[in-house]
C-alpha cells in the first residue's frame, strides 16, 4: 500500500504542477497586449506600466512562472484588478457556496439514481427498466442551461414554490441542485443498473436466495454491497463534471460560488481572478480523484497489488 | 431501441443538417428587426413566434443550427485529427514520447468538463473561431487516449511485424497499417463528440462567450429567452427543444453505433461501461 500511495500522490503532484503551468499561461493567451485589454484603451500609460509591473508581465516568461509558483506556495494568488482585494481571500469566501451546491446535487443524484438503478436491474427488460433508462437518456441529453430556466419558469414563476435565484434558506437549494444533479443522476442510474446486473449473476447471490432470505435483503445487502465499488469510481470522476457544470448552474441562479465568480471576472476582464477560479476548481478535482483512487485501493487489494495502466 | 426511434433520430439529424447547410440559400431574415412583432407568440407569419426585437425565432433557429453544426463538426474534425495522430504515434513509438503524452493527457483531464474551454474562450474573447479553438484544446484528449490504447493493443500484430520486416517506415505503418484498424472506435467517439460539442457550444454561447449578436446561436437564444420567460416562454422553449432533439438523436444513434461496432471505449470523464451479464 505504501508504494501505491506514494506513486499515486506523486502522480497527482505532477498533474497539479502541469495544471498550474497551463493556468499561468492563460493570461498570455489574451490577444494583443493583456494590460491594454484589462484596462481598456483609454488608460494612462503610467497606469498600464504599473499594472504590467504588478502582474510581472515586464519580466521574462520563465521568471514570471517561477514567481507565480513562489506566490502559490505562500498562498498568494495575486490581487483582483477590479476589487483590489487578494484573490485567495475572495476564493475562500466563495468556495463554500460551490461546495454546498455540489454536495446537494450529489445527494440529489444518489437519492434518485440508487432506487432507479436497482429497480431497473431487478425488473430487467420490463417496463420499469425501459422507463428508468429512458429517463437516464433524457437526463443526459437535457443541457443544464436549458433545464435551469425551465425549472425557474415552472416552480418559481408559475407555481411560486421556490425562489428564482440567490442562496437564502433551504428552498433556494432545490432548483440549483436538481439542475446540476440531473445529468449525474442519469449516468449514475445506468452504472448502478449495469453493476448490479453483473453481481446478480454471482454464486453468493444464489446462495443468499437459497438460504431463503427475503428478496429485498438479497438485493440491498448482499448484491448492492458488492456492486457499489465501480459506482464509487464513477462518482469520483463525475464529481469533476459537477464542479465544471457548477459554472453554468451558478450563473443561472446567481449562486454566489466560484463558478459565477469566474464568469463575472471574465466579463470584467479580471483575468487573475479567472486564473484563480480555474486553479481552485481543477486542483479540487485532482484531489477528489486521487482520494477516490486511494479509497478504492484501500477497499480492493487487487488494485494496489496490481500494476496500474 | 426500436427501429422507429432510430429512423426518427436519423430524420431529426438529417433535417437539422440540411437546414444548417442550406440556411444561407433559404429566404430567411434572422436579423430583421420588426418592432410590431416584439415577443409575439407563434402565428402564421412566424411559426415559432418572435423574440424581444421582433425577429423570427424560426429563422434564427435555422441559422443557429448552422452555427451549432459548424462549430461541432469543426471541433470534432480538428480534435480527432490532432488527437488521433498524437495518440497513434506516441502509442506506436513508445518510450519517452509516450510517457510525455500520458502526462500531458493527465494534465488536460484535470480540468473538469468544459471549464478549460470556458476559461480559454473567456480570455481569448468571443467569436466562432475562438470557440472552435477553445473546444478543440479540450477535445483532442479523448481521441489521443483512445487512439493510443488501440494502437498499443494492435502494434504486436503479425501484419505490423511483416511491415517492419519489409522495411516500411514508421509513418507509413501508423497511417496505412494501424489507422484503418482503429477507425471504428474513433468514429463512435466522434459521433458522441458531435453531441457533446453541440451542448458545449450552446453552453459557451449561453454564458456570452460564443458567437456575438446579432448572429444567432441556440445557446444565446436560450439566454435571451430566459429574460422574457414569463411573458414569452416560446423564446426559451424553441431553442432548448432544438438542442435537446439533436443531442437525444445523436445519443440514441451513438448507442446503437457502439453496439453495432461492439467496442469498449474509454471516454474522458466516463468510466468504462462493463457489459452487463444477465441474472
Amino acid at each position: 500500500m505504501g508504494n501505491y500511495l506514494l506513486s499515486r500522490l506523486l502522480g497527482a503532484l505532477l498533474v497539479v504542477l502541469g495544471v498550474v503551468c497551463l493556468v499561468f499561461l492563460l493570461i498570455h493567451l489574451v490577444p494583443g497586449d493583456p494590460v491594454e485589454v484589462m484596462l481598456g484603451e483609454s488608460a494612462q500609460a503610467a497606469d498600464r506600466e504599473a499594472l504590467r509591473v504588478a502582474l510581472g508581465l515586464d519580466q521574462p516568461i520563465l521568471l514570471q512562472l517561477v514567481h507565480y509558483f513562489e506566490g502559490l506556495l505562500q498562498g498568494d494568488l495575486g490581487t483582483s484588478l477590479h476589487s483590489r482585494r487578494p484573490i485567495a481571500t475572495i476564493l475562500v469566501e466563495r468556495f463554500p457556496a460551490t461546495l454546498e451546491l455540489a454536495g446537494m446535487a450529489l445527494l440529489f443524484a444518489i437519492v434518485i439514481a440508487l432506487p432507479m438503478g436497482v429497480m431497473a436491474a431487478t425488473h430487467r427488460g420490463k417496463a420499469m427498466d425501459y422507463g428508468a433508462m429512458s429517463f437516464s437518456l433524457l437526463g443526459i441529453s437535457i443541457p443544464n442551461f436549458w433545464m435551469g430556466p425551465m425549472l425557474i419558469l415552472v416552480f418559481s414563476l408559475w407555481l411560486g414554490w421556490t425562489p428564482v435565484s440567490g442562496r437564502e434558506g433551504w428552498a433556494s437549494f432545490i432548483l440549483p441542485s436538481i439542475t446540476l444533479g440531473t445529468a449525474l443522476a442519469a449516468v449514475l442510474a445506468r452504472m448502478v443498473r449495469s453493476s448490479l446486473l453483473e453481481v446478480l449473476g454471482e454464486d453468493f447471490v444464489r446462495t443468499a436466495r437459497a438460504k431463503g432470505l427475503p428478496e429485498w435483503q438479497v438485493i440491498w445487502r448482499h448484491a448492492l454491497g458488492n456492486a457499489w465499488l465501480p459506482v464509487i469510481t464513477l462518482l469520483g470522476l463525475q464529481l469533476g463534471a459537477l464542479l465544471g457544470g457548477a459554472v453554468i448552474t451558478e450563473t443561472i441562479f446567481s449562486w454566489p460560488g466560484i463558478g459565477s465568480l469566474m464568469i463575472e471576472s471574465i466579463q470584467k476582464r479580471d483575468y487573475p481572478v479567472v486564473q484563480g477560479c480555474v486553479l481552485l476548481i481543477s486542483v479540487s478535482y485532482v484531489l477528489v480523484n486521487t482520494l477516490t483512487d486511494l479509497f478504492y485501493a484501500w477497499i480492493d487489494p487487487r488494485i494496489r497489488m496490481g500494476k496500474e495502466r | 431501441m426500436t427501429r422507429f426511434g432510430r429512423m426518427l433520430s436519423l430524420l431529426v439529424l438529417f433535417l437539422w443538417g440540411l437546414a444548417a447547410l442550406l440556411a444561407p440559400a433559404l429566404p430567411l431574415h434572422p436579423e430583421q428587426i420588426d418592432l410590431q412583432q416584439i415577443l409575439t407568440g407563434p402565428n402564421e407569419a412566424a411559426w415559432l413566434g418572435s423574440d424581444d426585437l421582433g425577429r423570427s425565432i424560426f429563422d434564427r433557429l435555422v441559422m443557429g443550427a448552422r452555427t451549432s453544426f459548424s462549430v461541432a463538426i469543426g471541433v470534432v474534425v480538428i480534435s480527432a485529427i490532432i488527437g488521433t495522430l498524437l495518440g497513434a504515434f506516441a502509442g506506436y513509438t513508445g518510450g519517452m514520447a509516450d510517457q510525455v503524452l500520458i502526462r500531458v493527457i493527465d494534465i488536460f483531464l484535470a480540468f473538469p468538463g468544459i471549464l478549460l474551454a470556458i476559461a480559454l474562450a473567456g480570455v481569448m474573447g468571443p467569436g466562432m473561431d475562438n470557440v472552435i479553438i477553445a473546444l478543440s484544446v479540450v477535445g483532442w484528449v479523448g481521441y489521443a487516449r483512445l487512439a493510443r490504447a488501440q494502437v498499443l493493443s494492435l502494434k504486436q500484430r503479425d501484419h505490423v511485424a511483416a511491415a517492419i520486416a519489409l522495411g516500411t517506415g514508421r509513418v507509413t505503418i501508423v497511417l496505412r497499417h494501424l489507422l484503418p484498424l482503429i477507425a471504428s472506435p474513433l468514429i463512435v467517439e466522434a459521433t458522441f463528440g458531435i453531441a457533446s460539442m453541440v451542448i458545449a457550444e450552446a453552453g459557451l454561447s449561453f454564458l456570452g462567450l460564443g458567437v456575438q449578436p446579432p448572429e444567432a446561436s441556440w445557446g444565446s437564444m436560450i439566454r435571451d429567452g430566459a429574460r422574457y420567460m414569463l411573458i414569452a416562454p416560446h423564446m426559451v422553449l424553441a431553442p432548448g427543444i432544438a438542442v435537446m432533439m439533436v443531442v437525444l438523436a445523436v445519443n440514441l444513434l451513438g448507442d446503437r453505433l457502439r453496439d453495432y461496432m461492439d467496442v469498449r471505449i474509454l471516454r474522458p470523464g466516463h468510466a468504462p461501461v462493463s457489459p452487463s451479464r444477465g441474472p
